[in-house]
């Protein structure tokens, strides 16, 4: 952010007001944007438009243009499976989002204490987010499975007493989703910290040992601060991860059991295909775009002050 | 899009007119071993009468359905598909998108060798739409002979007391009672074999085929869900989630007593090499005189090529031929459609199966008779109240109705 808004005030020529300068855009570089802009008009915005309006009609098996006003979306809230999975996708969303940040803040601050083998660490932890979320699922849906994995190793062992079979009860399940989760993303949000830590002035660490503030204390009320722009980050990708969360619940859970782990983008996906259920589907799919632009709009709002009032342009 | 599609679909009637006459696309997703297998006694039968057949196999049901459609909804579909006989087909014969094969069906088939359940099934407003290759039965009971005689079962249970009689005996032997595939679609069928066995054959049909709803408040009904609620005393720690055939491994290594679900199941035991009889039993499920059917069929879409609609009828006479439909049944583990086919090929199974389809004791399969959608519905209740042993069968009873209001 701060590089791209840098270029762009020296990029317009001095003495000419920044506003005007933005305007003026090269013709040789629009022309090479076209066909994306056309990309994004015809097929986002297209089938974007296309699902709502499909979600506005009578559609079942085959699109239909009878109108239904907002019949399909009465039909998606009087689903006790639709009711679940927005539940289920909340506490996932929360304790997703919130143990992946502070488990990958965690990691990235152990790095920042300039260990050995830093970068063999780095490599490490960020492994896991290399990984398809199908291959994150199936690994723990073993590791998980009483009958195969740790609880079963563990009493093997003779810890007679280890329990471990949080995909098998309908109460826990959702946590053991959120668990792989965090253990594939956590990586991810800790780069995204490492590289904001690594932007703080070294001075600032200087002066805080000589005012002899504990560090814990440093990182929590001066460094933590001083990485907006990062967390805003980190939480926007989780966020949109756990909104959309698929792939990682059919490996792991397959929804279940019962339907426990159910989720909103699952629901979507088996009105779509496996019901032949346009209509549902596309409902469910518009509520979803919404809830995102909901979360999303204010977010990249939000970061776009921070970031401006950090360059003193507000 | 809209100007690439009639072109294409220009190129593909030039391609077609210029290859030979009696070509035919073949849409279908049975492409694992035994099902490929039985797949090519239909496309055998079709070349020796002349046809040329193109496979179009696409694996996964779901995915094959979705390509389908989508060239049905471009005016390119191929020349036929298989599919479920129920709501999904009969749902394109309404749009007009079908052809029906109604003279070729009758030229094939002498009266009176189809059940008349199975004829309803295929025939809309007076025609006959699909060829069927054959059908499923669910509400089996596979059970493990070793087992039982551990446990010192004699014989298969043949009412609900007898069956958790028999569980707590493989119980305390120290064995898993009842190999559970923890999914919603498994769960669906199990429960729907109990529905069965509690409120019988023709409350099964007024329920699932009439959809009239006054069938859930009867206490049969109401005894199925007590039933199927007390099934989960029965089940190991690592149900849930477990697949289909991981439970028949269970079976197969005499660690589990029983397996609820279709006869689609039996193929694992034939492939560890066990034999019915000896190895392992099957029955039907404890209180039940009726199988539960699922008819598989070819469907036609309309293609306006004169050439495939003569493909069209040609392949439905090689799949309804006496002779196709033995084979295939044998090599894909299903039963044929017709009564007057030699079985003497097929296991024990099928034989006790095949008795019940010539006294006419079958009822359709919820799939065959509503929507996707509803029998989707279904799943979700059964799949969530097997899962929550704190669910009440009153909630249970509502969240299964409003699957036929929301579906």
């Amino acid at each position: 952010m701060v590089d791209q808004s840098g270029a762009r005030t020296t990029a317009s020529p001095p003495g000419r007001s920044k506003v005007t300068g933005r305007l003026r855009l090269p013709v040789a570089a629009m022309a090479a944007l076209t066909p994306a802009w056309l990309i994004i008009l015809l097929v986002y915005l297209g089938t974007t438009v296309w699902t709502v309006q499909i979600s506005l009609t009578k559609s079942r098996m085959l699109p239909s243009s009878e109108f239904a006003g907002l019949s399909q979306y009465q039909r998606l809230f009087g689903t006790a499976r639709w009711s679940n999975s927005i539940e289920n996708v909340l506490t996932f969303g929360v304790v997703y989002v919130l143990g992946a940040m502070v488990v990958g803040l965690l990691l990235a601050i152990a790095i920042d204490r300039r260990v050995r083998f830093e970068s063999a660490w780095r490599t490490m932890f960020l492994y896991p987010y290399a990984l398809s979320f199908i291959v994150t699922g199936l690994m723990w849906q073993w590791l998980m499975n009483p009958e195969i994995g740790i609880q079963a190793t563990a009493r093997a062992a003779g810890l007679g007493w280890f329990t471990f079979d949080w995909t098998t009860r309908s109460d826990m399940a959702i946590y053991a989703v959120a668990l792989a989760g965090i253990w594939q993303s956590a990586g991810l949000v800790m780069v995204l910290m490492l590289a904001g830590l690594r932007g703080i002035d070294a001075d600032l660490w200087r002066a805080t040992r000589i005012e002899g503030i504990p560090m814990w204390r440093t990182y929590l009320t001066i460094v933590l601060p001083q990485l907006g722009p990062s967390v805003a980050t980190a939480f926007m990708l989780l966020t949109m991860g756990a909104v959309r969360t698929f792939d990682l619940v059919v490996a792991l859970t397959n929804g279940g059991p019962g339907q426990s782990t159910e989720v909103p983008a699952k629901f979507i996906m088996d009105s779509l295909f496996a019901r032949q259920d346009l209509g549902l589907a596309t409902a469910g799919a518009t509520v979803m775009l919404f809830t995102v632009m909901a979360v999303t709009i204010p977010i990249l709002y939000a970061r776009d002050i921070w970031t401006r009032r950090q360059n003193g342009r507000l | 899009m809209r100007l690439l599609l009639p072109s294409l679909t220009a190129l593909l009637l030039v391609s077609t007119a210029q290859a030979q006459d009696l070509t035919a696309e073949v849409a279908h997703s049975w492409t694992s071993g035994g099902e490929a297998a039985a797949v090519k006694v239909i496309s055998d039968a079709f070349t020796a009468r002349g046809g040329t057949w193109v496979d179009w196999s696409v694996a996964g049901f779901e995915s094959a359905n979705a390509a389908y459609i989508s060239r049905l909804l471009a005016g390119d579909p191929p020349t036929a598909k298989t599919a479920v006989a129920g709501p999904e087909v009969t749902e394109l014969i309404a749009q007009g998108l079908m052809n029906d094969i109604d003279t070729a069906f009758h030229a094939a088939v002498p009266d009176g060798v189809v059940p008349q359940v199975v004829l309803d099934a295929i025939t809309m407003d007076g025609k006959v739409y699909m060829a069927p290759t054959g059908m499923h039965a669910g509400s089996w009971m596979f059970y493990s002979m070793p087992v039982f005689e551990k446990a010192g079962i004699t014989e298969a249970p043949t009412s609900w007391d007898e069956f958790f009689a028999a569980m707590d005996k493989i119980k305390a032997a120290g064995l898993v009672p009842i190999a559970w595939g923890g999914q919603s679609w498994q769960e669906g069928i199990v429960f729907h074999a109990v529905v069965l066995s509690t409120i019988g054959a023709e409350a099964f049909t007024k329920l699932y085929k009439d959809s009239d709803l006054s069938v859930i408040d009867t206490p049969e009904f109401a005894e199925a869900v007590n039933v199927f609620g007390r099934m989960r005393d029965y089940v190991d720690a690592g149900a849930p989630g477990r697949n289909w055939n991981d439970a028949t491994a269970m079976v197969i290594r005499d660690e589990a007593g029983v397996q609820l679900l279709s006869d689609f199941i039996k193929g694992e035991f034939t492939t560890a090499g066990e034999t019915p009889g000896i190895d392992y039993g099957c029955a039907l499920t404890p209180s039940t005189d009726s199988l539960i059917f699922l008819a598989d069929a070819f469907t036609f879409p309309k293609t306006g090529n004169a050439d495939e609609d003569k493909a069209q009828a040609l392949l439905a006479e090689a799949v309804l031929d006496p002779r196709v439909q033995a084979d295939f049944s044998a090599l894909k583990g299903s039963l044929p459609i017709r009564t007057d086919v030699d079985t003497s090929g097929l296991d024990a199974c099928a034989q006790t199966a095949i008795e019940l389809v010539k006294q006419d004791k079958i009822v359709p399969d919820a799939a065959m008779t509503l929507s996707p959608a509803i029998n989707g519905g279904f799943k979700d209740a059964v799949g969530a109240f097997f899962a929550d042993p704190a669910m009440t069968s009153e909630a249970f009873i509502e969240q299964y109705k409003a699957a036929f209001a929301n579906g």
